[in-house]
């Protein structure tokens, strides 16, 4: 009886990945926990055992292969005796979505060029070069770092393991242990020891596995990072920037998937950024790392394997509180940041299908929020619908509700709407899990309801 | 006193019965704890006036342990410490008039104002606050160290906190990176016997602070921190520990505060007899009088001049604290982000 291999789902978000080595040869006798292969996915190389005992009778997909589909055929086990010649190899089962969320984030190489008539401050008219956000996030600290030997970056599994999320890739080798930290998991530590650092004249660059263990330093970032330069008359800053990945993950559940974007807007003395676009991420994270101030950086894990187009130049920067129209639109503006910023874009791909042109406004800064760009939009169109993963109440859209109440509200022709994430912890299951987040259809909707139509 | 084990390979006492000082050394640690003394009680009395708003925590009775550490420190080591830290800011020499004023909430106090008692800092003088989060500071400080390492400009952090902040989480995690790293800092806990007005016996499973190093291998003296120069001779010693690259030390100060937690302290965990025992027996500005005295280094009306002198001092500071005017109301948006 033979026993197809597949390829395997080694992380929450892995749709793909390559097949980096066979340790096996086909004829091979292989025990079930043999590893018989190495798997490079989106976070590491991970070792693939195998789980039937028998010959490996054919290797179907070889190695060095990228692009794997999770649950692909790579190869088949045969018993003793079974003529490894008559395999058939079958069709592939059908994937099963690897990523949970609702709607699936935007296609990786969709150039923003496509979608949207771009108009971008900074003007850039440089060459680009196509690369995932990951890759973007890594070259913005690598380009800093080259400047400005007071930067540091400290987290866990940042070094060795070359980030828990491959942010940090190859920053080890090139900058070396005193500048790459491998820290204990002790997130209330290693953060007030940055901020101490930052008081010291240093610029750290912590990264949070996650930010849902910067929980546990919220004490630190609260009230020694965002408001000693207040506390001490002006005197003593703390130029440090804290990213890593925020909101919802796929299938992790609740404790690790929440957007925190709103807990950092609200705290005077944070600067907060969530970037959307490898553009985004590169451009933004530079101006963080020179920014004298905390900088909050929230990304996404889903985004960070997703490729854009990003500016070459080293000196390319993204100004700090200033969004950005992804989409020109003439009836209703969407405002999103992160990855809803591709929600919101589908959306308005599907509403111009139906005649309703929309504006997409990315925020990429949450604190300061860009309110002119945002009341300039909805003095245009006149309507107004924000989309966030974070729960309803006192979110982002609620800010935005409010500044269009304040700077715009004899410009409305319909209510403030919210899209967002719904009012409950995030469920595991994953049709739960698809409801409890905003998807296209709900932006759609939204929209829709709010031009009456 | 806490029982003292010396057992424990991190709790062994180290200083010596006799340590000396020169007679210019004992009249400037005698003037500079005098000093502590003097601005608290003044503080005290203004607080009572109402010109001191929200928490105030006096420093009355530990006045030997930031001014013996001070007298070992070097130029150039920092200092980091809880909200607790008036004595801490004139030891490392900001002006007392600055300090005072910022009591007061006016414009020429060292935060404009803007952050009080427990939120006070001076780059100038290496001192980073003033935190008003118990422990808070500890974690900081090792950060502090840490720069002083990645900078190598040969200096210490000295992180000082209480008996009741050496039980907050952070604090461990510190000791450990700290051990981990070898960062030059030396943790001063500052033991007074009471975290607010629960006794060290009633929080701590382990009442001897200064070997709670010993699970990250970082050694710990106990030191009877109401003698100056038993802080000082602990205090160059665990500063060379950390500034010859052997990693942090614990300094386990045995002290006591004379006045309430804060103001606003009903001292009822506590009896009178046990404050004035202490105060009549162990206390560590009569002790330095004495060693001066003792050692013939001046007589009585050179310590009556400095006790003027000191005075002074004070009075001028009150005098500036209440004079000053408060900070403009433009100052309400200034200073929340560096411009960049």
């Amino acid at each position: 009886m033979a026993n197809q291999v597949l390829m395997p789902a080694l992380s929450p978000t892995m749709t793909e990945g390559t097949l980096a080595k066979w340790l096996v040869s086909e004829g091979d006798a292989v025990q079930s926990g043999d590893v018989i292969a190495e798997i490079e996915t989106d976070k590491a190389t991970m070792e693939l055992e195998a789980v039937d005992e028998g010959i490996l009778g054919k290797i179907i997909v070889a190695e060095g292969s990228e692009g794997i589909a999770v649950n692909t055929p790579i190869a088949v086990i045969i018993e003793e005796g079974e003529d490894a010649s008559a395999i058939e190899v079958s069709a592939p089962e059908p994937v099963a979505p690897a990523t949970a969320v609702a709607e699936p984030a935007p296609a990786a190489a969709q150039p923003e060029a496509q979608i949207a008539a771009p108009i971008s401050e900074e003007a850039y008219t440089g060459s680009t070069t196509s690369m995932t956000v990951r890759e973007a996030l890594r070259d913005a600290m690598a380009e800093e770092m080259r400047t400005d030997d007071t930067i540091f970056l400290m987290g866990e599994e940042v070094a060795e393991y070359q980030g828990a999320y491959k942010i940090s890739q190859g920053l080890l080798e090139e900058f070396g242990e005193k500048r790459v930290i491998d820290t204990p998991i002790t997130e209330h530590g290693f953060t007030g020891l940055s901020v101490g650092a930052a008081f010291g004249g240093l610029r750290p660059i912590v990264e949070f596995m996650t930010f849902n263990f910067a929980m546990q330093a919220m004490d630190q970032l609260i009230n020694s990072a965002a408001k000693t330069l207040y506390m001490s008359g002006g005197q003593m800053g703390c130029p440090a920037v804290f990213r890593g990945a925020n909101g919802a993950a796929a299938g992790v559940a609740a404790q690790h998937s929440q957007c925190y974007a709103s807990w950092y807007a609200h705290v005077p003395g944070l600067k907060v950024i969530s970037p959307y676009s490898g553009e985004d991420a590169k451009g933004l994270l530079k101006s963080a790392i020179r920014d004298p101030n905390p900088v909050i950086f929230l990304e996404n894990e889903i985004l960070y394997g997703q490729s854009f187009d990003v500016p070459d130049a080293d000196d390319f920067t993204i100004p700090i509180g200033k969004s950005k129209i992804e989409r020109s639109g003439t009836d209703v503006t969407l405002i999103a940041y992160s990855i809803m910023v591709g929600v919101a874009l589908e959306a308005a791909e599907t509403l111009a299908s139906e005649g309703i042109s929309a504006e997409v406004i990315n925020l990429r800064t949450l604190r300061p929020l860009d309110i002119d760009t945002i009341v300039t939009s909805i003095k245009k169109t006149n309507r107004v619908v924000s989309v966030e993963e974070g729960w309803p109440v006192a979110n982002i859209g609620s800010e935005i509700a409010a500044i269009t109440m304040e700077h715009a509200f004899d410009y409305l022709d319909a209510p403030v709407s919210r899209v967002c994430g719904e009012d409950v912890p995030m469920p595991y299951a994953r049709n739960l899990e698809a409801a409890a987040l905003p998807n296209t259809e709900k932006v759609v909707t939204a929209a829709k309801a709010v031009c009456y139509r | 006193m806490a029982k003292e084990s010396t057992k424990r390979k991190a709790s062994k006492k180290t200083t010596s019965e006799n340590p000396t000082a020169s007679p210019e050394e004992l009249l400037q640690h005698y003037n500079d704890m005098l000093l502590i003394r003097r601005f608290e009680e003044k503080a005290g009395q203004l607080y009572g006036m109402g010109l001191i708003a929200g928490f105030c925590h006096l420093y009355i009775g530990q006045e030997a342990v930031v001014v013996g550490m001070q007298a070992a420190a070097k130029e150039g080591d920092s200092v980091v410490t809880s909200y607790r830290d008036h004595g801490h800011m004139l030891a490392t020499g900001m002006e007392a008039k600055g300090v005072m004023a910022e009591l007061t909430g006016r414009r020429t106090g060292y935060s404009k104002g803007k952050g009080g008692s427990m939120h006070m800092f001076s780059r100038e003088k290496n001192f980073f606050g003033g935190h008003g989060i118990v422990g808070a500071q500890v974690p900081i400080g090792t950060g502090l160290a840490f720069a002083h390492k990645y900078k190598e400009d040969g200096g210490v952090c000295m992180a000082y906190f209480g008996d009741g902040a050496s039980n907050q989480g952070q604090v461990f995690e510190s000791f450990n990176m700290a051990a981990l790293w070898k960062l030059p800092v030396v943790y001063v806990i500052e033991n007074n016997r009471y975290g607010m007005g629960t006794s060290v016996k009633r929080a701590s499973s382990n009442e001897e602070l200064f070997s709670r190093g010993g699970a990250f291998g970082i050694p710990g003296v106990s030191v009877d921190g109401m003698d100056v120069l038993a802080v000082k001779e602990a205090g160059a010693k665990a500063l060379e520990h950390a500034r010859s690259g052997k990693g942090p030390y614990i300094l386990g100060m045995q002290t006591y505060r004379y006045r309430g937690h804060s103001m606003s302290d009903p001292a009822k965990y506590r009896s009178r007899e046990e404050v004035s025992k202490v105060r009549s027996e162990r206390d560590p500005v009569d002790r330095v009088r004495q060693y001066i005295l003792d050692a013939n280094a001046a007589d009585e009306d050179a310590l009556k001049k400095i006790d003027a002198d000191v005075k002074a001092v004070v009075s001028e500071a009150a005098e500036y604290a209440q004079q000053s005017p408060e900070p403009d109301l433009s100052e309400l948006y200034t200073d929340i982000l560096v411009e960049a």
